[in-house]
């Protein structure tokens, strides 16, 4: 059986990749956001997983107001990253893994969701730039499976319903009959607003409560509605959801390795997380 | 049907937005093709006529007025590439719309870190 091995969760913001391609990773700027991700590679390059589950939002590359999915899970056997019409560092493209997609896809479907299946995909930098992060040489070790929530057009999808999507993909992964050694990742946030006149508005306190649950009980975030988190986090915040439907599908006991904080990082608050995940029986046994 | 609520400084992108901001976000989409790129850079007028834009809409890109782009629908994320063309980040946009020059809106962002 395939199991999760842990979680990644990282803010995504695009000057990221701007950074990385300029090589400004030790300036006094970014040295903060940067120093914590050496240690998350040792214990990847420990880890070796096979697969990566990537819970994201598309930020208009991949979906438009056209058609607008929901959630949508990939099962391409290869996505490509393109320059999201501003010009943006694009990478080297990801494998995907499209049975375990399609397993994904079973599951939750037969969990009770409706997502949008896509043999094309582009991908954005919500994909590339923390795999940037965790794979610097850009030659990637991994397969992904994209699977995106969408965080552009109202009503959002709130906390409960990605914690539930989130449970339904671990269940689905741990149920998988190949032996894949699979991390969870959790992209964006935290809190940030791009637009209004709010613009720059960032929530230090909630970040931390936040943080504080992905670390130990996720589901404490589900008392807020979507529009609760559009308030607290700010307008583009809601990519918290990415990280708890990320932390809801890691069902094992649970450890937190790393946590990193610091504002800002263009406009936004950034936070990396590392956790561990163990199953119950091992841990019991341990 | 309930109130909307309402939460300062923030336009929520709801179907009502959505609907009406559906040209401008259309043609902001159009910009992830660096040809169409090329084509809105070289003559405006006829891309915001391919698009539809709506009179409101052609206002608000004349004024260079973010806040008024978003009042005629536009979305955070699709308005952002319009932005790359005109050589704006994040910044600059967030100080236009807070009214602060982009020196005070980066000092504010640096000071949230040190609450």
């Amino acid at each position: 059986m395939s199991r999760i091995i842990g979680g990644f969760f990282t803010s995504h913001v695009p000057a990221i990749g701007n950074a990385i391609a300029r090589k400004q990773q030790n300036e006094p700027y970014w040295k903060p956001f940067f120093d914590a991700f050496p240690p998350a590679r040792e214990w990847l390059g420990r880890q070796k997983p096979d697969v990566v589950a990537i819970f994201y939002n598309d930020h208009g590359l991949n979906f438009f107001l056209d058609k607008m999915p929901t959630f949508a899970v990939g099962a391409a056997s290869e996505y490509v990253s393109e320059d999201e019409g501003w010009g943006i560092p694009t990478t080297a493209p990801f494998k995907g893994d499209p049975k375990l997609s399609w397993h994904i896809i079973n599951g939750i479907v037969a969990d009770g969701f409706d997502p949008v299946m896509c043999q094309e995909m582009t991908v954005d930098h919500a994909i590339t730039n923390p795999m940037l992060l965790m794979y610097p040489d850009s030659k990637w070790p991994v397969r992904i499976v994209p699977i995106a929530i969408n965080s552009i057009q109202h009503p959002l999808p709130g906390p409960k319903r990605c914690y539930d999507l989130g449970r339904a993909v671990g269940r689905a992964i741990e149920s998988y009959g190949e032996n894949l050694r699979v991390l969870v990742l959790g992209s964006g946030g935290l809190s940030h607003q791009l637009d209004g006149e709010r613009a720059g508005f960032i929530n230090k306190g909630f970040d931390r409560e936040c943080m504080d649950a992905i670390a130990g009980d996720v589901s404490a975030l589900n008392k807020y509605s979507a529009l609760d988190v559009v308030e607290k986090a700010g307008a583009q915040g809601v990519e918290l959801m990415c990280w708890i439907a990320a932390r809801a599908a890691m069902q094992g006991r649970v450890k937190e390795l790393r946590r990193s904080y610091h504002i800002p990082i263009s406009n936004t608050a950034s936070a990396v997380m590392l956790l561990s995940n163990e199953p119950v029986e091992a841990a019991k046994a341990a | 049907m309930a109130q909307k609520r309402e939460i300062a400084g923030t336009t929520v992108f709801d179907g009502e937005q959505a609907a009406k901001g559906y040209q401008l976000n259309k043609m902001c989409y159009s910009f992830n093709d660096p040809e169409n790129r090329k084509k809105f850079v070289a003559d405006q007028g006829a891309y915001f006529d391919k698009y539809k834009l709506t009179a409101e809409q052609r206002a608000a890109l004349a004024s260079g007025s973010v806040l008024k782009m978003i009042e005629a629908g536009g979305n955070a994320y699709y308005l952002a590439k319009l932005a790359g063309i005109l050589g704006l980040g994040v910044q600059d946009i967030g100080a236009q719309q807070t009214g602060m020059s982009v020196k005070a809106f980066k000092q504010k962002l640096l000071d949230a870190g040190r609450q």
